[in-house]
């Protein structure tokens, strides 16, 4: 009580010396940092969910095959949630005597509810997005059925038993990739006309979704609301499931903004820790003054603790002040990146976050040194050399080790990867420390050899052995952390790219029979189009794993239980595809022709609970196949091939009805050669890419722009924590330059020899930095993004010149004040 | 009052106290088998060359130190026997410093570093009983300086001000003119003596000014570790 009266009272004599101000000024600026780059990285990854939830038109689609009851539309209502009815299924279209298969999207008000529906006038014509949906007798259809029909916008189109008329060619619907391999082009009609239609009823193959958007939280809790309410025939959709490749860049991109929330989380954490431990020292005096006067060693510690949490909160209201600032003008600057308006306000969240964070590292980072300040031996009042025992090192390293990983945990989530940035950052500090004592040493040898200037900084560097280890260590974690961010991000935009280039395949051309290939080649043949590669596929129904019913099996999840109980499409083939990866087992030799073995892929296999061994047995045709899985395979979906999750081995599927697939890029000058085909070969069907290769580029770019947005944030802001860092190492050399002065040094001289010292921490801390971030770089690229990851001798070059550039910049100003006091002031102060 | 019993009120009493630490060259003797006693209300000066070890003998006194072998009794406790805390708080009731560099704290103004003592011994008049002490060492205009605006006279008389706040038992001063011109040592001096005349506190003064020394009752001679003499001014 005593203790917390004293501290009350004495804290705003400290605020008023201005001695704790680069606590202050440390603990404020992560504050700001973290809360402006948790804002960002909350408000930008909502911004690429958005977007990546157009795939669905919704943010959540429940599909049924059975009418969707009222009951679930008013339960969406009740959460505040607007809904929307789409009911899809093939139908064949009629004009005249000409007619084509259509997927029939039958639409109600509201659709979609996320992204737009975009329409022409003529076929090939000016493209314009509208809200709203064809009004009742009208429908707007896809430029190929209309072709295929040899029909206009204008003309009337018999859909069951309904004449409706074509008012608009449909160019884009945003949840037109979903299902796509099962999908004729389609046509939109108004859910008015659905029971006149009489296409609706017993025997149809109707796929009800009900589409549901709001808030994002009301969202979530509908989705975990009707969970176990689910009858059996509704399935929630959310939008990872929906595509993977859009899914894939709006997750890494996640994942990068995770990222960057750890590296500035990692900076705060160094400019705290380094404050920290001036506090400490800088009380070290006063602690042996207070308890020569009689203080019992818990009365001083409650008071320093009691300062330092006094500290810490006006740290963290300084800095919410200045990271709310910046998410004003962050907020402002990337309007249109942010989606502000359209996104509800992400308020306090950020903020108490980042205030939270910044308390935990402040007593993680300071109550080793608080502790050591505690044993402060009274002596020290007539001995100046006598210092309390360090804590121990276990110690400190276990404490603030633990407040980062139960900060990082937050962000990453996933525990092994916390392991390798806790195992890397250990292992960085470790070495740096090493290397930063043995680099003092050589430094202390080197100094004979060189001028007054470089001597005294160089000697100032060795005589300050484990202090200036420490600083190598805070300035190299600082560098390295920035140097993996700048690279990650560098692979990142690199990887994503190739999906942005434009030989992407942009037409999928499915269900060709056997004896349509050659023909389907001579087209392609004539129009000078590369011929494709046809993939055999073959729709098959899985009965039993190991000579267990598919039914009766348990499952991991219900992905997996969907995935065994569906319509599956088998492939087979001689040779993996370029696009998959092996990750366990081996994949058939050339020429194999034994029994059947199959390769499944990765995600399927863990959501089924399938591993190498096991025995699938499908029935084709009413004859069954079964198949030994021999290998697991990743795909990369970005390389829009066709791929299969389970492909068999050659021979497996001899004599089973096969149909054929293709990918492939037409230009645009030519895809009118499409309409041949089409009228060619009326049971393949073709489906544009392009709008769902423009959806994932606008994800693309909405995520690498985010990418460099944060990027660059947080780079400003790790370059202010560094600089905060500096200024907290500058006391002792405050007095040494008076001293020097006094002694008749010469102002340049002194400059020089604290830049000197600058110099060889900054080189230190860089090469070290180097070294650290290639490592970390490569494992984080590899484990966290999936990304190749390329050896760069320029991250030498930029880390060790950004490590000078930063410690001498930030030495400079820190050192041109303590240079240019008088030294006649600072002496004074020494002797109090 | 200085001729009854000595023996009687013994406040401070050293005995056989040695302490030896361990340099490079191996371990080092700086004090060794130190003996003495002294009554309350004495003014005692220690005295010796540079090194003899006279501020170890004053850190062992105060209990800011413990001696390797022997113990020092305070006021009636053995120092041996309190932990840390103990030994601050028996400071805290009974011991007051001045140091030759004056140790004020530099974020406290003059009175804020004169209360300091007073609050860590709980006092709740703490800023009144400061202001008048600050008056009696001729500060009483200045109290809202902070150390860095004083003089070095100024400096050491806030700091006998804080020294004597607690009306300690004895005071220990470690050549508290030390820093001082020999004009500004001698009002210093004349102050300290003053204020430990009114409150008849103990002093233990290390010195190296015999002139100084003289005006104590007892004058204890080291000599590279040892007592060499203790004598008593003619009373
Ligand atoms: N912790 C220690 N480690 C090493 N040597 C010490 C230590 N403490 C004291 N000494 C040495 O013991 C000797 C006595 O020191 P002390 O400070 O007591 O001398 P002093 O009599 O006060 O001298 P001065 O008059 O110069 O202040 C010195 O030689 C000093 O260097
Ligand atoms: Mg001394």
């Amino acid at each position: 009580m005593k203790a917390l009266a004293f501290a009350l009272r004495s804290f705003s004599r400290e605020l008023r010396s201005g001695e704790v101000l680069v606590l202050l000024v440390a603990v404020g600026l992560a504050v700001a940092a973290l809360t402006a780059v948790g804002f960002l990285t909350d408000r930008i990854g909502k911004a690429v969910a958005r977007q990546a939830n157009e795939v669905l038109a919704a943010d959540l689609r429940l599909r049924s095959q059975v009418p969707v009851p009222e009951e679930w539309r008013d339960l969406a209502r009740e959460y505040n949630l607007e809904t929307a009815d789409t009911l899809s299924f093939p139908s064949v279209v009629f004009k005249n005597d000409d007619s084509a298969l259509a997927t029939i999207k039958i639409v109600s008000d509201g659709y979609p509810l996320r992204g737009k529906v975009r329409i022409a006038d003529t076929l090939f014509g000016e493209q314009r997005a509208v809200d709203g949906i064809p009004a009742s007798g009208e429908v707007w259809a896809d430029g190929s059925l209309l072709a295929r029909v040899g029909a206009d916008v204008g003309d009337t189109l018999a859909v069951g038993e309904l004449n409706l008329r074509v008012t608009a060619i449909l160019t884009y619907r945003p949840d037109q990739s979903i299902g796509f391999a099962s999908l004729a082009p389609s046509l939109i009609m108004n859910i008015a006309d659905a029971s006149q239609s009489g296409l609706i009823g017993e025997g149809s193959r109707v796929a009800y979704a009900l589409l549901v958007a709001g808030d994002e939280a009301a969202v979530t809790d509908f989705n975990d609301a009707i969970q176990d309410i689910l009858p059996d025939e509704i399935r929630v959709r959310s939008q990872e499931e929906s595509s993977e490749r859009a899914y894939n860049a709006a997750d890494r991109a996640q994942r990068f903004l995770s990222l960057t929330a750890v590296i500035s989380l990692l900076l705060s954490a160094v400019a705290v820790a380094m404050s920290a431990r001036r506090f400490a020292h800088r009380r070290m005096d006063t602690v042996a003054l207070m308890k020569s006067l009689g203080a019992t060693q818990g009365f001083v510690i409650s008071v320093a603790l009691v300062q330092l949490l006094l500290l810490g909160v006006l740290g963290v209201v300084a800095g919410s002040v200045v990271g709310f600032a910046a998410e004003e003008l962050l907020s402002r600057i990337l309007i249109d990146l942010l989606q502000q308006g359209e996104l509800p306000g992400v308020g306090l969240r950020p903020v108490i976050l980042a205030c939270s964070s910044a308390m935990v590292l402040l007593l993680g980072f300071a109550l080793p040194s608080l502790i050591q300040l505690r044993n402060t031996p009274p002596l020290r009042i007539l001995r100046h050399d006598v210092m309390p025992p360090p804590p121990s090192r276990i110690f400190v390293a276990g404490l603030s080790l633990a407040a980062v990983a139960a900060l990082l945990y937050r962000s990453v989530g996933d525990p092994v990867m916390l392991l390798i940035l806790i195992g890397g950052i250990i292992v960085i500090a470790g070495l740096l420390y090493l290397l930063g004592r043995l680099m003092v040493a050589v430094i202390g040898r080197a100094r004979s050899g060189v001028g007054v200037a470089w001597r005294y900084g160089l000697a100032n560097v060795a005589r300050r052995g484990r202090d200036s280890a420490v600083q190598v260590v805070a300035f190299g974690l600082g560098i390295t952390v920035l140097l993996l961010l700048t690279l990650v991000r560098t692979d990142l935009l690199e990887g994503w790219r190739s999906t942005l280039e434009d030989d992407a395949p942009n037409h999928f051309l499915i269900n060709i029979q056997p004896h349509e290939l050659d023909s389907v080649g001579k087209l392609f043949e004539l129009s000078e189009i590369e011929a494709p590669v046809f993939t055999p596929m073959v729709r098959a129904r899985m009965v039993s794993i190991n000579d267990e019913s598919v039914k009766d099996r348990e499952y991991p999840n219900e992905d997996g239980k969907w995935l065994a109980n569906r319509e599956a499409n088998l492939s087979w083939t001689e040779a993996m595809s370029s696009s998959n990866e092996l990750l366990e087992g081996a994949w058939w030799p050339a020429g194999y022709r034994g029994p059947p073995l199959a390769s499944i892929e990765s995600e399927a296999a863990a959501n089924a609970g399938f591993s190498i061994g096991d025995r699938l047995k499908f029935v084709i045709a009413g004859r069954e196949v079964e198949a030994e899985i021999s290998s697991i395979r990743k795909i990369n979906w970005d390389s829009f091939q066709p791929n299969f999750f389970i492909v068999l081995s050659p021979g497996a599927l001899d004599g089973m009805p096969t149909t054929y697939i293709s990918s492939l890029r037409i230009a645009a000058e030519k895809q009118p050669m499409l309409i041949d085909l089409m009228r060619a070969h009326p049971s393949v069907s073709v489906i544009d890419l392009g709008a769902i290769l423009e959806q994932v580029r606008g994800i693309i770019e909405k995520a690498s722009l985010a990418v460099q947005a944060v990027f660059m944030f947080t780079l400003a802001a790790g370059i202010a924590v560094l600089f905060a860092a500096v200024q907290s190492t500058i006391d002792e050399r405050r007095f040494e330059s008076a001293m020097l002065r006094a002694l008749g040094a010469k102002r340049r001289t002194v400059f020089a020899g604290v830049m000197a010292e600058f110099a060889a921490l900054g080189t230190a801390a860089g090469v070290l930095a180097s070294a650290g971030a290639s490592v970390l770089a490569y494992l984080v690229a590899t484990r966290m993004f999936d990304l190749a990851y390329s050896f760069s001798p320029m991250l030498w070059l930029a880390g060790v010149s950004g490590g000078v550039l930063v410690v001498c910049v930030s030495g400079y100003f820190a050192a041109r004040s303590a240079v240019n006091s008088r030294p006649a002031d600072v002496l004074r102060e020494v002797n109090t | 009052m200085s001729n009854q019993s000595s023996e009687a009120i013994s406040v401070l009493e050293a005995y056989k106290l040695s302490k030896q630490v361990s340099s490079p060259e191996g371990t080092l003797t700086i004090l060794s088998d130190v003996s003495f006693t002294i009554a309350a209300g004495e003014s005692v000066a220690v005295v010796g060359p540079s090194g003899a070890g006279k501020s170890t003998l004053l850190a062992l006194l105060a209990g800011l130190d413990l001696p390797s072998t022997g113990h020092v009794v305070l006021n009636g406790s053995n120092l041996s026997r309190l932990d840390e805390d103990g030994r601050a708080v028996l400071r805290a009731e009974s011991v007051g410093f001045v140091f030759q560099s004056f140790h004020l704290v530099p974020s406290l103004n003059a009175l804020e570093n004169v209360m300091l003592p007073l609050e860590l011994a709980g006092q709740s008049n703490a800023r009144a009983a400061a202001l008048e002490i600050i008056e009696k060492v001729g500060l009483g205009e200045r109290w809202s300086h902070y150390p860095a605006q004083l003089s070095g006279g100024e400096k050491q008389r806030v700091a006998i001000a804080r020294a004597f706040a607690t009306e300690p038992a004895v005071l220990f001063a470690d050549e508290p003119t030390g820093n001082l011109d020999s004009r500004t040592g001698a009002t210093i001096m004349q102050l300290m003596f003053k204020l430990n005349r009114e409150s008849s506190t103990t002093l233990v003064l290390v010195t190296h000014d015999q002139a100084l020394a003289a005006r104590c009752d007892r004058i204890l001679s080291l000599d590279v570790g040892k007592l060499v003499s203790d004598t008593r001014a003619a009373v």
